[in-house]
């Protein structure tokens, strides 16, 4: 045999068990320490929400803007007798705060969303736009718009059009035979763009006023932030996302499938519904006070699985967290940088595609299933 | 009935109407026995297994089941890459409250379950990146942890090799005698059945089966009519044991004359 067949290339093989060693180490690393992640994330969101605080486009000294946040942040730090401008203040407190607030918890309720979605369809390609339930939820909020209906209406009937969505494409997968993989996403599809067209036929109807709402609805924005925005956010979402993260671990169950769950005793239907409630409601709520920001539930628990792995138990937390600081980095961006009215949804989308094609490369011998 | 009998009785079912894929079919299991179901491909032994497990309901006839019932599907993808201490802590569910995590002395279990069939090394390993073999034994430890009395397994063979076939027929064996489970397994392999199993189910056609001792029910003659192969049985000595198998009598030529 010549001598080239009979030893190894000298580097190829000798790199991949590095490579192998480094992410066996990295697993045992994650089992050790599982919730140094998560805290690790925690920590980020909370610093870069109140960095987010200091940066915008009113002309303010970044040291002024710090002590007016130190002094909203820790109450007790509040000086005798302030010295900074009432508008300065109005600034950072009406402007800045619903808005960093906003973002974070869209982004966070978008990350929870999706991971959960993810695990309920056993599919790590899906997430709240791909699946139908965004688009429903932007439908049942234009219905409420023609009627001139405002705050939890909206709310509610936006709940409505994301659960009959996603009811659809789970239904339509089951008549279709095809409850799993990409019977699912067609479905999805298939149903969101009816909510489209849904929508778009709303756009036509409406009057000049309706028709910017729509618009916003469509194209995904924060800029409508108040503290009444905010509120209308945060309760669906923390009455979802709470039910969800009890349920965090049954998502592991679930993702298993139909019989297998079944066998270890879950009460499958049930707790399927219960699931797609509190997606649809997270998401509907998300809809309503921003519009649809499209990828972010598909590419963060993507991201969040690298990082803490992919038991539903940690998987859950790290997404929403991850969900929070993705759209709040972007919409600094948008703010600082871009300094114009650019849609969330547009520079959610600009990002995600690309990265979902990466992954979707990264991926091309081994199926989606080895994340 | 004790913990871990099985029996049904009439059983049949009908994916549409008067479509039967099988009917009164009959049998009965009790604890520590094991009982292998053969069938051609599209039987029904995966419809007759759900139906077992308690997933599908039946058209017609009745099951009793006394005692916990734990699955292994046939080897599958798993979505995600759960570690096999994951894959075994899942056992625990029916222990585990509905909004509640499992907690530090489940995890403990799920170890101990591991270890006992010998992977306990393994158990922060991705489930997927297992062979075949040890995916079926994490699968078996699933079932030890969830304290099962009977055990279902679909086609546990089917995707392995020789070594790991053996090793899969060991467990069971094992999970039998000395765990003293009742296993309910489907195969194509008689063999396998014959190796094992203390009752055989044939399913020869719509309301054609035969059920009872695989000494008696693994007859040549029904083997023929299972398969339209010849099976014959072979006797002979291995390691001053007396061995009695199956060899299926494979004639692929052209001209020769069957299937």
């Amino acid at each position: 045999m010549p001598q080239a067949f009979q030893n190894p290339p000298p580097y190829g093989p000798r790199l991949k068990i590095v490579f192998l060693n480094s992410l066996s180490a990295v697993r045992e690393f994650r089992s050790s320490h599982q919730w140094f992640m998560p805290v690790l994330l925690t920590l980020a969101l909370m610093v870069t929400m109140v960095c987010s605080l200091l940066i915008g486009a009113y002309p303010m000294s970044f040291w002024r803007a710090g002590d007016i946040t130190l002094s909203l942040t820790l109450p007790w730090a509040w000086p005798e007798e302030a010295t900074w401008p009432l508008m300065e203040l109005a600034v950072i407190q009406m402007i800045r705060l619903p808005r960093v607030l906003l973002a974070t918890v869209a982004g966070m309720a978008l990350g929870l969303s999706g991971a959960a979605l993810q695990g309920l369809m056993r599919n790590p390609l899906v997430g709240p736009d791909l699946v139908g339930v965004s688009s429903g939820a932007a439908l049942g909020g234009v219905f409420a718009i023609m009627f001139y209906w405002t705050g939890a209406a909206v709310v509610a009937m936006a709940f409505l059009g994301g659960l009959l969505a996603l009811g659809g494409t789970f239904g339509l997968a089951k008549l279709a035979r095809s409850a799993d993989g990409i019977g699912l996403i067609l479905s999805g599809i298939f149903v969101g763009a009816f909510c489209v067209s849904g929508v778009c036929l709303g756009l036509f109807l409406a009057d000049d006023h309706q028709m910017s709402q729509i618009v916003h609805w469509i194209m995904g924005y924060l800029n409508e932030a108040s503290p009444e925005t905010v509120w209308l956010l945060t309760g669906p979402t923390i009455f979802g996302g709470s039910v969800l993260m009890l349920l965090r671990w049954r998502l592991n169950l679930l993702s298993l499938g139909d019989v297998d769950a079944f066998s270890m005793g879950i009460r499958v239907r049930s707790l399927r519904l219960v699931i797609i409630a509190m997606v649809s409601l997270i998401v509907a709520a998300q809809v309503s006070v921003s519009g649809v920001i499209g990828w972010v539930g598909l590419v963060v628990p993507h991201c969040a699985r690298t990082l803490v792995g992919p038991d539903h138990r940690r998987l859950l937390p790290a997404s929403a967290v991850l969900g929070g600081l993705f759209v709040l980095l972007i919409d600094d961006f948008s703010r600082v940088v871009l300094r114009s009215d650019v849609a969330t949804g547009t520079l959610t989308a600009l990002i995600g595609t690309p990265f979902i094609c990466f992954l979707f490369w990264r991926k091309r011998n081994k199926g989606w299933i080895h994340d | 009935m004790s913990e871990g009998d099985f029996s049904f009785i009439g059983l049949g079912h009908a994916y549409s109407p008067e479509k039967w894929i099988f009917r009164n079919y009959q049998s009965q299991v009790t604890r520590g026995q094991v009982l292998a179901l053969l069938g051609p491909n599209g039987s029904g032994k995966t419809t007759l297994l759900k139906i077992l497990l308690g997933a599908l309901t039946q058209t017609e006839g009745s099951v009793s089941v006394s005692g916990q019932i734990a699955f292994v599907p046939q080897l599958f993808q798993v979505a995600f890459d759960y570690s096999a201490l994951d894959m075994v802590l899942m056992g625990l569910a029916k222990k585990v409250g509905l909004f509640s995590q499992p907690a530090a002395a489940d995890e403990e279990a799920a170890l101990k379950a591991l270890e006992r069939v010998g992977l306990a090394h393994m158990a922060y390993r991705p489930f997927h990146e297992m062979s075949g073999g040890q995916r079926q034994l994490v699968i078996f430890a699933r079932a030890l942890v969830a304290e099962a009395d009977i055990l279902i397994l679909d086609e546990p063979t089917s995707a392995l090799d020789l070594k790991n076939q053996n090793a899969v027929l060991k467990w069971i064996d094992r999970l039998a005698r000395q765990e003293n489970l009742t296993v309910i397994f489907s195969t194509h392999h008689p063999h396998h059945a014959y190796a094992v199993a203390d009752q055989a189910l044939l399913m020869l056609g719509e309301s054609d089966y035969a059920a009872g001792p695989v000494s008696e029910v693994l007859s040549e003659t029904n083997l023929w009519r299972l398969y339209g192969l010849p099976l014959k049985r072979v006797s002979f000595e291995y390691e001053q044991k007396a061995v009695e198998t199956l060899v299926p009598v494979f004639r692929p030529r052209a001209d020769e004359p069957g299937i």
